[in-house]
């Protein structure tokens, strides 16, 4: 079990179909990922290149147009898409728990903390009233919640942001799952509390062993938190790889355009730098690479032919015509290097 | 918040005076009461004594000031047909009206917040379709033709219900589910609409994602949000029904405010039609003033507002 990733994707594809089933949106297109237990994965990507619309697929979540097509799901050594909907909301909240974006209104308005956290412990380890009751205050504690005696009695309004951010984290670790996917979980936080909440994640994260998948657009919160990293763009897995490395020696065009985007506070120019164009439309992909139109490097065959996942390196792949593993293509590259 | 409460209750005011004034002005446009209350062949000097004596003869505006300034000390005149205080009238009839419309409004809910759960739990379903073509008609069929197919059905030709009157449970049946139709179907399509939107909600997806089955879901974490509004609509439906159920107490002569009304502007008995009308207005007001005042509480965006 070891050896084995605690979760594994391979070739996943989910896709929207709009009612007359005419358009079909890729919204994540054969995503191949893998997450060891206790690692973290950071998932990076533009708004609408199908980082939220995986983890909903992870979870089987997704909304009623959209299906997953193809593909297995390897959670613990079973496939997910091989349950059942009971059986898949036994491992919702119990074995893989989410945390949304938006902390003020992830909460119900009209049920106390206490009974929200303790949910979960009821439906799923059959905990009663009260047990659940304490261990929500034991739990906020463990999220630094102060007096959480007081606080668990409290209705949602009664609490700040961060406050609130802080117990949809104590939700989401209340049944000891083993994955934990947070989803955006500090953008709607200001930068001090955005710092104290990433920390008090990695806590949680070396106290219970968790797995954590990290989805964001913030390239330096993946640089501070995660291990591994994959780039998304339009529904496709772009790049993969140890964080480090991608931040060093990164493949494919679109990655170095995201990290070359980072604005930092050496640099002394006065523009920031964007990437060119718009993503494209995912219901009307081109034939050949996603990223072509957009992409400095592009050559003729990037617009014929989509580049499938080519191995560069340790534990790395990228989708790109310029890391195609042959003497060719890395003539090409130069080539396309100098102009 | 003092402001604006200031303002509601004026607005409120002006909304009163301005119906006080159209009901007084309207009823006078039916025509003469005193023809109505005279033998026939009554000498002209028997009817203009009866004019007389119901204060017809005054001027407009000396009739109309008359009118209010007796409302504001809470009295409203005597009937012209029946001879006692319109008041007395009114709670005579008072508990009729309140049995029919609490039947009535406790049909409507639970017709209408089941099925509007349904149709938002299974939008474009079956459930929903059939939710739809059912309030269509309950807020589209005149209640008169409503009341009179149940009769022609339910006592014409099965004979299993009155046709009229009061007095017993059976009695109540057709016209609190007549009167409950439309209201049922108000009911379900506001639940459905504000069912819709908590679904959609952060919090709903973050109970699924959670692991709770369906049902608790649904039924918890939805519901309870999604019946505020509905609540909210009910209380001044309630009013609504109290006070003009006027076209099915008159189908199925049921003795509450509403027939009260109907006998009222038959017979021209202008105080009963002003005071009914003034009454239920005063409440439906009062109602919608309580409403604005409760969410200005709650909600400090209107607040702000102001």
């Amino acid at each position: 079990m070891s050896s084995e990733p605690l979760l594994s994707l391979e070739n996943l594809s989910a896709h929207y179909v709009s009612q007359q089933g005419t358009r079909v949106v890729r919204a994540v297109d054969d995503v191949t990922l893998s997450l060891k237990a206790g690692g973290t994965l950071g998932i990076v990507g533009e708004s609408g290149s199908g980082k939220s619309t995986l983890a909903l697929t992870i979870l089987r979540l997704l909304p009623p147009a959209a299906r997953i097509v193809s593909g297995r799901m390897m959670f613990e050594g079973e496939n997910l898409l091989d349950k059942s909907d009971t059986e898949m909301r036994q491992v919702r909240g119990k074995r893989i728990a989410m945390i949304l974006q938006d902390p003020m209104a992830s909460l119900n308005p009209l049920f106390t903390i206490g009974d929200q956290v303790g949910e979960p412990l009821r439906v799923h380890d059959g905990a009663s009233r009260a047990t659940a009751w304490q261990r929500a205050v034991a739990l906020l504690k463990s999220v630094r919640i102060a007096s959480p005696e007081t606080r668990v009695s409290q209705f949602p309004h009664e609490m700040s942001g961060g406050m609130r951010q802080r117990i949809v984290g104590a939700i989401g670790i209340s049944c000891e799952p083993r994955l934990l996917i947070a989803d955006e979980p500090t953008t709607s936080l200001d930068l001090t509390i955005q710092a104290q909440y990433l920390s008090l994640l990695r806590e949680l994260q070396r106290e219970h062993g968790l797995a954590l998948i990290f989805i964001t657009h913030n390239l330096g919160i993946v640089a501070k938190m995660c291990d591994q990293l994959a780039v998304m763009y339009a529904g496709k897995v772009v790049e993969q790889g140890p964080v480090s490395q991608i931040f060093s020696t990164p493949v494919h065009p679109y990655t170095k355009a995201l990290l070359g985007s980072i604005p930092r506070m050496t640099d002394n120019r006065d523009h920031l730098t964007a990437i060119e164009g718009q993503p494209p439309d995912l219901a009307s992909l081109p034939p050949g690479c996603s990223f072509a139109a957009r992409c400095p490097m592009a050559f003729g065959r990037c617009r014929d032919e989509a580049p499938p996942e080519f191995a560069v390196g340790e534990g790395r792949t990228a989708r790109c015509w310029l890391a195609v593993p042959n003497a060719d293509a890395k003539a090409a590259m130069e080539r396309s290097n100098v102009a | 918040m003092k402001q604006y409460i200031v303002r509601r209750v004026g607005y409120s005011l002006l909304s009163l005076f301005l119906l006080s004034l159209t009901i007084f002005l309207f009823v006078r446009v039916t025509g003469d009461p005193v023809s109505l209350l005279v033998e026939p062949g009554a000498s002209p000097d028997d009817i203009e004594t009866m004019r007389r004596q119901l204060g017809l003869d005054q001027p407009l505006w000396v009739q109309y000031g008359h009118f209010v300034a007796s409302f504001v000390t809470g009295d409203l005149g005597l009937s012209f047909y029946y001879r006692t205080p319109v008041l007395e009238l009114y709670f005579q009839r008072l508990p009729n009206s309140l049995l029919l419309a609490g039947v009535a409004m406790a049909l409507s809910l639970l017709i209408g917040i089941p099925s509007g759960i349904l149709a938002a739990v299974r939008v474009d379903g079956f459930w929903d379709s059939a939710g739809k073509i059912f309030s269509l008609l309950g807020l589209s069929l005149p209640q008169f033709w409503v009341g009179l197919v149940l009769i022609l059905f339910f006592s014409v030709y099965l004979g299993w219900l009155p046709s009229s009157g009061s007095g017993s449970v059976a009695h109540l049946l057709m016209p609190a589910f007549t009167l409950g139709w439309y209201f049922a179907a108000a009911h379900m399509r506001l639940t459905r609409s504000s069912m819709l939107d908590v679904l959609g909600s952060e919090y709903i997806k973050l109970a699924r994602l959670k692991g709770l089955p369906e049902a608790l879901v649904i039924g918890k974490h939805a519901l309870k949000n999604a019946l505020i509004p509905v609540i909210t609509l009910a209380g001044i439906n309630l009013v609504v029904m109290i006070n003009v159920a006027v076209v099915v107490e008159t189908v199925f002569a049921w003795p509450g405010i509403g027939r009260l009304l109907y006998e009222g502007i038959t017979f021209r008995d202008f105080p009963v039609v002003q005071g009914v009308v003034v009454i239920g207005g005063a409440m439906i007001v009062l109602v919608n003033l309580m409403v604005d005042i409760l969410y200005a509480l709650i909600d400090p965006r209107i607040r702000l507002e102001s």
